[in-house]
């Protein structure tokens, strides 16, 4: 048996002992997601004791190095384990932006203190991170930003306001952009700070969205001492962090497009709309739409696939994942106006037990940021037109 | 599960690239079309096509070709797409071939795959009987005699049929009381008896042919496979054909695509290249990704048909309607924004809209597909 089967074999075993029943049913809503930190509700022991475990073990960050919580997996083996878990019907045992966006940037460009200080404490699922980088008048043009940081000796002192900064409420340290010279051009004088929501002089407060949900918050920075260690990179070099940070982001976001724990969507619309005598879906408009659909998602995951092999064989290009983030967005925008139609009536309702509050009309709802967080779909057009096509001036 | 090609594959690529570019531009494909040639494509260079190995990709080797698998014949067909040289490769040396090679009798496979690996020989395979793809629904009948079978029928869409040395016809098979018993694959001359063809030349300058059929008569030797269940057999035939037809349809959207992008950099408007437009670039980057996720999904199909081309069909629709949308998309954007240039017969660009229409029409169209992979998918 080679290596990789092996451990593949013994994945399969430690797994199929250690993950709670509770946690091999199917993800329903936002309520089943472990985001861990400091106020965290467990939603119950198995998910709390699922965390834990995976945590001891370096797998809820498989490929970092041991020494910073994780397993240090290779690739493959990390492809290995997420089959197993996708195999077992194994939930994700935490989720978190300190996970997706913080870590990878730590790694690559945080000092040893830095990562020994925060990683750890992502792995564990101790710290929830938020992401401060929008502000009212700097969203698709970011590096505008005007939230100030000046050095006074060993500290700065960061004032200034960040908008769609997701679960600011409920995070515990915030990864924000500073402007630290505002003499240079404007990508120049960027920094990257990290400090503690608690801090005195944060504040955030939340901002209703049409879904009737408020994972998006406003937040002030008003006179917020952040210790100068807690600088990452050089002083007005922050930009380039800012961009790998987003890199991360828009291969998460475009993660979005491969939903392969959610049901098929013809699964779906035959079990809303029915089925003819020969087995078709009894709409047949609808049924058009959705195998076309199921169609560009089968490409969009298999396109997802060719990615990560072309990376692993040194031939691919980081600009790629605007390429992806742009197709996955607008993919998981069509997934859900086809499930309004499948469901019909049932979908307008807003509240009540039956619809679960409205869960599919305010996740359609939802969906409709897709194409906005992280980059709108045309700044990703203008990144392809320009990285990967070679196109002026854009 | 390899969605990119290794090195060998690679260097096959190269050399087809190679070859088509010096041997066969798309000024090759001007010149037959403009001299009408009664045969469409040229013989000579289809040889060479054999010597090369190219036209033997798919057959084994004890008969006379290289027998690799249908990632490498998918590779010479997207360089096809490039250039778009017309050939029997589809006809001839895919669909033909894999019928014979997976089910011909030993006597069908001596006779004619070295021929067809050589590129001395051409066969077609008719099965189309209306203006639409409908491999189910079978006019043509086959029926029982005492030593043989008589097949009665009219064939469309016959690509290479006018100079083929011999018909795969799929027929609906009966008993002498007219009983249905299923759908057979028959070999037959092409000059037998009670065969006529009536050669059409399509809008991509490529021929094909309506072929009727009118009491001739075969043996049973003249059977591929097994009588009455040729519907698995000719599925994985087709699909086979499909694939290559998605990997020529993602070579022309490549091609257009580069030509296009080529154009939007040097082509000057309002004092500035038009390719600083946001209104182009955007269509161009969505047009990039579209074509991405042609070659994903064929890349998968492949693979998925390497290893059970059962199991792989909902793939294989999955992928011809992917192409076919891509490829639809890149010819119409590259004719718009070539602006009246894309519109004269003295630009490529018109070339090779017309041979994506028919290539994205040959074995079902996106409609047919969608609603394959639908039905595969029980919805």
């Amino acid at each position: 048996m080679s290596e990789l089967e092996t451990f593949r074999a013994e994945t399969r075993a430690w797994l199929e002992q250690n993950c709670p029943p509770e946690m091999r049913k199917p993800v329903t809503g936002d309520a089943d997601i472990c985001w861990g930190g400091r106020r965290f509700q467990f939603q119950s022991p198995a998910q709390q004791q699922w965390m834990q475990r995976m945590a001891e073990r370096g797998w809820t960050v498989p490929t970092w190095p041991k020494e910073y919580g994780g397993a240090g997996l290779s690739k493959a083996q990390e492809q290995v384990l997420r089959k197993t878990m996708r195999e077992l019907g194994c939930r994700s045992p935490l989720d978190s932006f300190g996970i997706w966006m913080l870590g990878p940037a730590l790694l690559r460009y945080g000092s040893q203190e830095q990562k020994l200080e925060h990683l750890p404490k992502i792995a564990r699922g101790e710290i929830r991170w938020c992401q401060g980088y929008s502000e009212p008048n700097a969203g698709s043009d970011l590096a505008s930003l005007q939230t100030r940081a000046e050095l006074h000796g060993d500290h700065f002192v960061v004032n200034g306001q960040k908008i769609w900064t997701s679960y600011a409420d409920k995070a515990d340290w915030i990864f924000c952009l500073v402007r630290t010279d505002f003499g240079a051009k404007k990508h120049t004088g960027i920094s990257f700070l990290l400090f503690d929501m608690q801090s005195p002089g944060v504040s955030t407060k939340p901002i209703m969205l049409i879904s009737g949900r408020s994972p998006f918050c406003e937040t002030f920075f008003d006179d917020v001492k952040v210790p100068a260690r807690n600088l990452v990179g050089e002083l007005n070099a922050g930009w380039t962090i800012a961009k790998y940070l987003l890199t991360h982001e828009r291969e998460m976001i475009s993660g979005i497009g491969d939903r392969s724990a959610v049901p098929p969507l013809g699964r779906f619309a035959a079990a809303k709309v029915g089925t003819d005598a020969a087995g078709c879906l009894a709409d047949s408009m609808l049924r058009a739409d959705v195998a076309r659909f199921e169609i560009d998602e089968l490409a969009f995951r298999s396109l997802l696939e060719r990615t990560g092999e072309l990376a692993r064989k040194g031939q691919g290009d980081p600009a790629f994942s605007s390429a992806l983030k742009y197709y996955g967005a607008e993919l998981n925008k069509r997934r859900y106006e086809l499930m309004m139609s499948a469901a019909g009536s049932d979908a307008l309702e807003w509240e009540g037990e039956r619809s679960s509050d409205g869960a599919l009309a305010r996740a359609w709802l939802r969906t409709k940021a897709n194409s906005i967080e992280g980059g709108t779909s045309e700044v990703q057009l203008n990144i392809v037109a320009k990285r990967l096509l070679g196109l002026p001036g854009a | 599960m390899p969605l990119t090609i290794n090195d060998e594959q690679q260097m096959l690529r190269d050399s087809a690239q190679a070859f088509l570019g010096e041997r066969a531009p798309v000024l090759h494909l001007r010149k037959l079309r403009d001299s009408a040639d009664p045969i469409g494509f040229d013989r000579q260079l289809w040889r060479a096509f054999g010597e090369m190995g190219f036209a033997g990709v798919l057959i084994p080797e004890q008969h006379g070709g290289v027998g690799l698998g249908i990632v490498e014949a998918g590779i010479i067909a997207e360089q096809l797409g490039h250039t778009l040289t017309p050939s029997p490769f589809l006809s001839s040396a895919v669909l033909s071939a894999s019928a014979l090679a997976r089910a011909g009798s030993t006597a069908q496979q001596a006779q004619w795959l070295p021929k067809i690996a050589s590129g001395e020989a051409v066969l077609a395979l008719a099965l189309d009987e209306t203006s639409n793809h409908r491999p189910r629904t079978l006019a043509t009948t086959a029926t029982a005699t005492r030593d043989g079978y008589q097949l009665d029928g009219e064939k469309c869409f016959v690509v290479d049929g006018h100079v083929a040395d011999a018909l795969l016809v799929c027929a609906s098979t009966q008993s002498s009381d007219g009983m249905q018993r299923g759908t057979s694959l028959f070999l037959i001359d092409a000059h037998a008896p009670g065969v006529t063809r009536e050669r059409t030349t399509m809008l991509d300058a490529h021929n094909a042919s309506r072929i009727t059929l009118r009491g001739v008569q075969v043996t049973g030797e003249a059977l591929v496979g097994e009588p009455d269940t040729a519907d698995a057999l000719l599925s994985t035939v087709l699909d086979i054909g499909r694939l290559m037809l998605c990997m020529e349809l993602i070579g022309i959207a490549d091609e257009v695509f580069a030509r296009t992008l080529a154009y939007l950099k040097e082509r000057k408007q309002f004092d500035r290249t038009i390719g600083e437009f946001q209104a182009l670039q955007h269509r161009m980057a969505a047009l990039y990704c579209d074509i991405e996720l042609a070659r994903a999904i064929t890349a998968r199909a492949l693979d998925a048909m390497g290893a059970d081309p059962v199991a792989a069909r909902a793939t294989v629709s999955a992928a011809k309607v992917r192409c076919c949308a891509s490829a639809n998309l890149a010819v119409c954007e590259a004719v718009q924004m070539h602006g009246g240039m894309g519109m004269t017969d003295a630009f490529d660009i018109g070339l090779y809209m017309k041979r994506a229409r028919v290539a994205q029409h040959w074995l079902g169209d996106a409609n047919f597909h969608a609603d394959r992979f639908a039905q595969l998918n029980a919805y």
